[in-house]
């Protein structure tokens, strides 16, 4: 029997130089920096909508939310 | 060889009447009689060959149990050959047969759309200001769960106790990309306060490792042996375990990798993997950890974390791919399953958040936590746990998932088509093409026959003994022949049985 651990390492080493590969790739923080720019905007547009159509007296919804037991 | 995976899901759905008083079987029914009232043919359920406390160990419960499914409330089969009904004070649908992953998505966001016309009749029925919204979830967040099945044909000469022990460690883990989130926590001795959020809506509710039940003590392996095929060759494993998915690849991944999972188990070539000691404890552990940095520990004495028994999942089926073919899956979808299933696990390794267009659970995640930094919130406040359930939300403009930016698998146009016209791959085209063509000659239908009324003395039952018979291919050039259905019984002589 091999564990699950056996294959990791290997598996490991493997990704890791993919990896590496790609952060090379990337050309410095200056990307990474604007990808998480870009990301932040996209959550704050997410939570926008989040804002305008959630629930809205939550306490009162979360309460009422109520169901039988099913399979 | 493994056999073709035939495979689909039974979601049963959270319903909410707003504004009236009204019990969620009235409100079940009602919604699902204005949908067939006004949108499509169907017919009644034929309850004979039914046998949920038949036990794949090889006992029955039939006798003893309570019965499981309470024959007056409204179950009906639909031209798609899905079954609509009610089950345990929830409208339930489950998906006609299909064979590959990619179909059960489509059906599976086909049963969506017949949800959401649904509500749109009945609202049409009650009084101005009231309501019924459904919810795509398994928890009321209050100790209440209701299920998203699986089903997957197995080869009957397969030991189901083996199947059993090795498919576990698929079931305790792969919540990592099929969890589908919750706020808080159900499981005894916990709070909120210990548990913020976890990755799986169901992981909670499991009490035993194997077992009958499906509604306490609720098993990690259900042994429900109702193949509704023939039972001298096939199983039908009923897989309990799972989450309602709102992501198509979330659904597509979960159902995909299971059935790869299923083929391997059948070939023999996952008997190298250890078994997890404690799965019980090790489903909630796991689902309680959204670091992915729990480890539980393994029947050989090592521990292994969540991604840890995946990889080595995936690694298998990579070389069985190989060595095997993926053909019981569907050749060119396996392929696709196991570049997605690489796809997702690097990305739950690398960074998490990255995988929130595919995984349910970081998608609510990245919005509840978005949402409580952006207004100060405490892990117990409402509002989050509010998000947690209107993710849900089956109504297009409600629901939260709609907005999070999740990638898609079937184009709404399949979708709509799939509304009311069956898969060509399995026996479904069969049964749902019949009961387009000729819903006033159906009396009963389930999933392995057909009962006819042409107007002889007695009824005439097709057998549907074989899920793979019944396809577009082997049936569709008589279907179109046949002018009526005497024509059809005529052609198919022997076949169809007085009754």
């Amino acid at each position: 029997m091999v564990g699950y651990g056996a294959s990791m390492a290997e598996r490991i080493r493997k990704h890791k130089s993919t990896t590496e590969h790609r952060d090379e790739s990337k050309q410095g923080d200056q990307v990474v920096g604007t990808n998480g720019v870009k990301l932040k905007a996209e959550l704050d547009e997410l939570l926008d909508e989040i804002d305008g159509v959630l629930e809205s007296n939550a306490e009162d919804f979360v309460k009422s939310y109520v169901q039988k037991g099913g399979q | 060889m493994a056999i073709p995976k035939v495979c689909g899901i039974e979601t049963e759905y959270g319903i909410s009447v707003r504004g009236s008083d009204v019990n969620p079987v009235m409100s079940s029914t009602l919604l699902i009689n204005s949908y067939l009232g006004r949108n499509q043919q169907s017919i009644g359920w034929d309850f004979q060959d039914e046998h949920p406390g038949s036990d794949a160990r090889g006992f029955s419960l039939d006798d003893i149990l309570d019965p499981d499914i309470e024959m007056h409330l409204v179950n009906r089969v639909l031209t798609n050959g899905a079954r609509y009904y009610v089950d345990h004070a929830h409208p339930e649908i489950s998906t006609p047969e299909c064979r590959t992953a990619d179909e059960v998505v489509l059906f599976d966001r086909a049963a969506e759309e017949i949800i959401r016309r649904s509500m749109e009749s009945a609202n049409d029925l009650l009084p101005p200001g009231s309501e019924i919204v459904i919810y795509k979830n398994n928890s009321d967040g209050k100790g209440n769960s209701y299920g998203c099945h699986e089903n997957y044909l197995v080869a009957r000469e397969t030991s189901f106790a083996r199947l059993a022990a090795e498919i576990t460690p698929h079931f305790v883990s792969r919540q990592i990309f099929c969890g589908a989130g919750k706020v808080g926590s159900e499981a005894p001795a916990t709070n909120s306060s210990d548990v913020a959020f976890q990755i799986s809506q169901r992981a909670d509710f499991f009490e035993e490792e194997i077992g009958l039940e499906t509604t306490l003590k609720r098993p990690i392996v259900n042994t429900r042996d109702e193949p509704h095929c023939d039972p001298t060759k096939y199983r039908r494993l009923h897989v309990i375990v799972g989450d309602s998915n709102m992501s198509e690849m979330a659904t597509f991944l979960k159902v995909g990798t299971t059935a790869i999972v299923l083929a391997m188990i059948e070939d023999g070539v996952l008997n190298h993997l250890p078994f997890i000691a404690n799965p019980v404890s090790s489903i909630r552990q796991l689902s309680h950890d959204p670091s992915l940095r729990a480890s539980v520990l393994l029947s050989n004495g090592s521990r292994a974390t969540a991604l840890q028994i995946q990889w080595s999942l995936f690694e298998s089926a990579q070389k069985y791919a190989m060595t095997h073919g993926l053909e019981s899956v569907g050749e060119r979808i396996g392929e696709q399953v196991l570049t997605e299933w690489e796809l997702v696990l690097s990305g739950l390794e690398r960074d998490i958040d990255s995988v929130s267009n595919v995984v349910d659970w970081v998608a609510k995640k990245r919005i509840v936590d978005g949402f409580a930094v952006r207004h100060s919130l405490r892990s117990d406040d409402s509002r989050l746990k509010a998000i947690d359930i209107q993710y849900h939300d089956l109504r297009s403009n409600k629901s939260l998932a709609s907005f999070a930016g999740l990638r898609t698998l079937v184009t709404q146009e399949n979708v709509i088509s799939a509304v009311s016209q069956p898969p060509d791959t399995t026996r479904a085209y069969f049964r749902g093409t019949c009961l387009r063509k000729w819903p006033e000659s159906i009396v009963a239908a389930n999933w392995d026959s057909l009962v006819f009324d042409v107007g002889r003395e007695s009824l005439l039952r097709i057998p549907m003994m074989e899920p793979l018979r019944g396809t577009r291919e082997l049936t569709g050039e008589l279907l179109n022949e046949c002018q009526s259905p005497d024509e059809l019984i005529n052609r198919l002589g022997e076949v169809a049985q007085p009754l």
